[in-house]
């Protein structure tokens, strides 16, 4: 039986073109059908065919968020990653390979090289993809797993193409998982069931689903990495759901596309990446200005300009907390996970419609693109949905209506377009009450002052209406960490690193960043015994934000900007690290080069 | 309840326009006004949409549903409108750079989309707003603020432009002739696609090259030469005609070869998706937890 702690890495290696993803989703559905859980990050470049791609799948009895420390079995389906990889891996650790074409090099004692003539066992000379799958039957004999687990899973991955394609499959898996039996040794705690089937989403899907159940109607994108995975499934289920989905010409396009369609009334969403972002930037003030409340995603990936488009970073902060000119107000928020980022997205709808304001969401590409598990009772489908102050029926007496009515709230009641008795023209420009225009006949600073101050008050308690970031984590601990986003899940596995090297922690998870809880914060805080904060920048752009909300200054920093998300022990290590040298700022080395 | 039938008067916005005296925008507005009531819609069914510029200010000079939003973007704010509410009829305004140059890339797309919008541009071949610099649709050899010795760049055909995109409806008026661009928009409106209708509309006070006597002169209407709307090509070679002869009128109709991207699109079968309110039913939630186990 096992004792709850099973926690179990393993990787993929290769390039591109050579199906790393069939065998990782194979696995990844046949531990979440156990009930397990699982964290999966995929490390790879820009580019259809060639390169370097590692994907590591972290499987545990318990949620995990991060993708681990350890790799415990390494399927290096190329030389390059056999070279690349096998001296990270440890003592106990088992490497897969076709000996036919691989062949391995410095290791640690007590590495398990588990070669794999492939030729030979398939009676084939197309290694090329059978190789995955011989691999995959060893793999199943090395984790203690039953062969019919994978016979199933190759059943009704292959169904569509035919018995032929289905038998040929499970004949080569078989062969793996024969010369495995009779020539490697299994891991010595065999994968054990977990609970109930858990389902498998990534977080773009999950930020898309959020539209969905927040009532989406209407979703336009350009393609741009990381954020395309909402597209795509946006687009695989408009016609399901009933949601109008367009690619446009570009993201100006996209963003103007957005509001024209949330000023009819239809929930509208968009997501891009930081480049995409800066082109939708002028669109969001023009949301604000109109009061049209709809939501744009920016995926974040490591900038600037094009950056690196398939490596992850938190580098644009700044960019969401400025987009657009001028003076207004706003919600940017920062989901922890996936699920974190499915709830959020109806929470924002509903805070948009409320203040008839643009909502931003900052999602990164270690959320958006790593595929986690998900206990599907955890989801809630069926959000509360809150229009706010719409008008959607009206008659000819209506006469009177003002769109934007200088209300004590500071929120005008909105008619959709449409709406007998409330015709009216929404402004870009300045205006009044009635949206005639202040900015070219006549300007008039008591009107405009007016304006600005309506729009402003909107927001006047708005913090009130979003939780709070919290400690969690011990009280009193020796350093609290603070994070932004989607370092939540790898600084709660640093923290119990930390406890065991005996340093106490704890965790201030930041998600709302407008608006900004300065009071609960600064009394998180100053009450603190000191801070570190960690983000996946170079130059500390939340570090900046908080000493401007807050006066606070952080004793130490751990900053990450090498395109590859933080690992647990490079948290646990800078926080030693600083501890022993009184603050300052700890980069992590990246191991794994990829 | 009995249908009063309105006339142009009531399309009258709640403001006058701060257009220059004489300005060519007046007869395109008056043109829009007098197209909405002849064809029997009412106020609260249509939006117009324009971008920021002299002519983009149309919006709150009529009696519509309306959006002057940012400089460029109407056709993508249209489009949007469109797409979630496709009861409502869409008219986008603006002038040659706003359409032409910074919203070029919307306007091609637009136009190959076929998204039913009626895109009537006030084309004064000059930036008027900003005090006169050349546009997208200046002469050659125009001098202009920014082009004092002459403009050395060639001028883009809207018409020519719109049909190669792939625009349905594709016609050229001239803002001192307000019944005939009354039937061009009135056609514009009716007509189930992209239609474009580029308007001479002369700037009095930035442009002298191209003003009302210098269109007065040249001006000849397709439709007394017997021209065949229906030929893309017949179509494209009077459009590029620019000299003593310059021709309005409808240039490019195809009435029912290329739908709209509203017909096209089966999502909008059900209705506007603006008018579905809620977010998922049960079985569509089930049917997501299926795909992901």
């Amino acid at each position: 039986m096992s004792d709850g702690n099973f926690d179990f890495a393993l990787a993929i290696g290769g390039e591109a073109g050579q199906g790393i993803a069939t065998p990782g989703d194979t696995l990844a559905r046949i531990v979440v059908r156990r009930g397990l859980h699982l964290s999966t990050y995929n490390a790879y470049q820009s580019i259809i065919r060639g390169g370097h791609i590692f994907l590591t799948v972290r499987i545990a009895e318990r949620e995990v968020r991060s993708h681990g420390d350890k790799l415990d079995m390494l399927l290096a389906l190329n030389q390059d990653t056999m070279n690349r990889h096998l001296r990270l891996l440890g003592s106990g650790a088992a490497a897969l390979y076709n000996s036919d074409a691989i062949s391995p090099g410095d290791h640690a004692d007590g590495v398990q090289l588990c070669p794999l003539p492939v030729n030979d066992l398939t009676g084939s000379q197309r290694a090329g993809l059978n190789q995955n799958t011989v691999a995959l039957g060893a793999m199943m004999h090395l984790l203690g797993l039953d062969f019919e687990l994978l016979e199933t899973s190759i059943n009704q991955q292959f169904a569509r193409k035919g018995e032929d394609v289905v038998n040929e499959n499970v004949r080569v898996a078989l062969a793996g998982y024969t010369h495995a039996q009779e020539n490697f040794t299994p891991f010595p705690m065999p994968m054990p069931e977990g609970g109930e089937p858990l389902g498998v989403w990534s977080g773009n899907e999950a930020l898309a689903m959020g539209g969905a159940a927040a009532g989406v109607k209407f979703y336009a994108a350009y393609p741009m990495s990381p954020s395309t995975g909402v597209l795509h499934w946006m687009a695989q289920n408009a016609r399901n759901l009933g949601i109008m989905v367009r690619q446009v010409e570009d993201e100006i396009g996209v963003a103007n596309m957005v509001v024209g369609a949330a000023h009819t009334g239809a929930r509208a969403m968009c997501a891009t990446s930081g480049g995409g972002f800066a082109l939708m930037t002028e669109a969001i003030g023009a949301a604000a200005m109109m009061e049209i409340p709809c939501v744009f995603i920016n995926v974040q990936r490591a900038g600037p300009s094009t950056g690196v488009p398939t490596k992850t970073e938190q580098g644009d902060l700044w960019q969401a907390l400025g987009a657009s000119q001028g003076d207004f107000e706003r919600f940017i928020v920062s989901p922890k996970n996936a699920l974190d980022a499915y709830n959020t997205v109806p929470e924002l709808f509903n805070l948009a419609d409320k203040l008839q304001c643009p909502g931003i969401i900052l999602s990164d590409l270690l959320i958006s693109e790593g595929r986690y598990s998900v206990q599907p009772s955890d989801i809630d489908f069926y959000p509360v949905i809150d229009r706010g102050e719409l008008i959607t029926e009206g008659t000819s007496n209506g006469d009177a209506y003002l769109r934007y009515k200088d209300t004590p709230s500071g929120v005008s009641p909105r008619a959709v377009p449409g709406t007998e008795g409330h015709v009216h023209t929404v402004a870009t420009d300045e205006h009044d009450e009635d949206s005639m225009l202040l900015s070219d006949e006549f300007t008039n600073p008591h009107r405009r002052r007016a304006s600005v101050e309506k729009r402003a008050r909107k927001f006047d308690g708005a913090a009130s209406l979003i939780a709070p970031p919290e400690i969690e984590g011990p009280a009193n601990a020796e350093v609290t960490l603070v994070g932004w986003g989607s370092t939540a899940g790898v600084i709660d596995e640093a923290i119990e690193q930390l406890a065991e090297r005996g340093v106490t922690a704890n965790q201030l998870a930041i998600k709302w960043l407008l608006p900004f809880h300065s009071e609960e914060v600064t009394a998180a805080l100053t009450s603190a015994n000191r801070f570190i904060i960690v983000e996946n920048n170079y130059s500390g752009q939340f570090a900046r934000y908080l000493r401007g909300e807050t006066g606070l200054s952080a004793y130490g920093h751990i900053r990450k900007y090498d395109g590859e998300p933080f690992a647990p022990h490079h948290i646990a290590d800078g926080v030693q690290d600083l501890l022993g040298r009184d603050g300052g700022v700890f980069v992590p080395y990246q191991e794994v080069i990829v | 309840m009995t249908t009063i039938q309105l006339t142009a008067r009531d399309f009258k916005g709640k403001v006058d326009p701060d257009w220059c005296p004489g300005c060519g925008d007046f007869g395109v507005l008056n043109s829009l006004q007098r197209a909405a009531a002849e064809l029997g819609l009412r106020p609260h069914e249509i939006i117009t949409v324009s971008g920021i510029g002299c002519s983009s200010n149309l919006p709150g000079y009529i009696n519509t549903y309306g959006a002057h939003t940012l400089h460029g973007r109407s056709l993508a704010f249209a489009t949007g409108v469109k797409m979630a509410n496709h009861e409502l009829t869409v008219i986008a305004t603006g002038g040659d750079g706003d359409g032409y140059g910074i919203g070029g890339n919307h306007f091609t797309h637009t136009a190959r989309r076929n998204v039913d919008v009626t895109y009537v541009v006030m084309n004064n071949q000059i930036y008027g707003l900003t005090t006169g610099q050349v546009s997208p649709t200046s002469r050659i050899g125009q001098k202009t603020k920014s082009t004092p010795f002459g403009s050395v760049e060639y001028p883009i055909n809207p018409i020519t432009s719109a049909i190669m995109n792939g625009a349905t409806y594709v016609a050229r008026g001239y803002s001192g002739d307000v019944r005939h661009l009354t039937e061009l928009i009135k056609g514009g409106i009716e007509h189930q696609g992209f239609a474009l209708i580029d308007v001479f509309s002369p700037c009095v006070t930035f442009n002298l090259d191209n003003t009302h006597n210098f269109f007065k002169d040249r001006i000849k209407k397709l439709e007394d030469e017997g021209h065949d709307y229906g030929d893309w090509a017949a179509a494209c070679e009077k459009a590029m005609l620019w000299g003593d002869e310059i021709y309005i009128g409808k240039f490019f109709h195809m009435e029912s070869d290329k739908e709209s991207l509203t017909a096209l699109e089966p999502v909008l079968r059900d209705g506007p998706v603006a008018k579905r309110t809620g977010g998922l039913t049960e079985e569509q939630a089930q049917r997501i937890v299926q795909r992901m186990m």
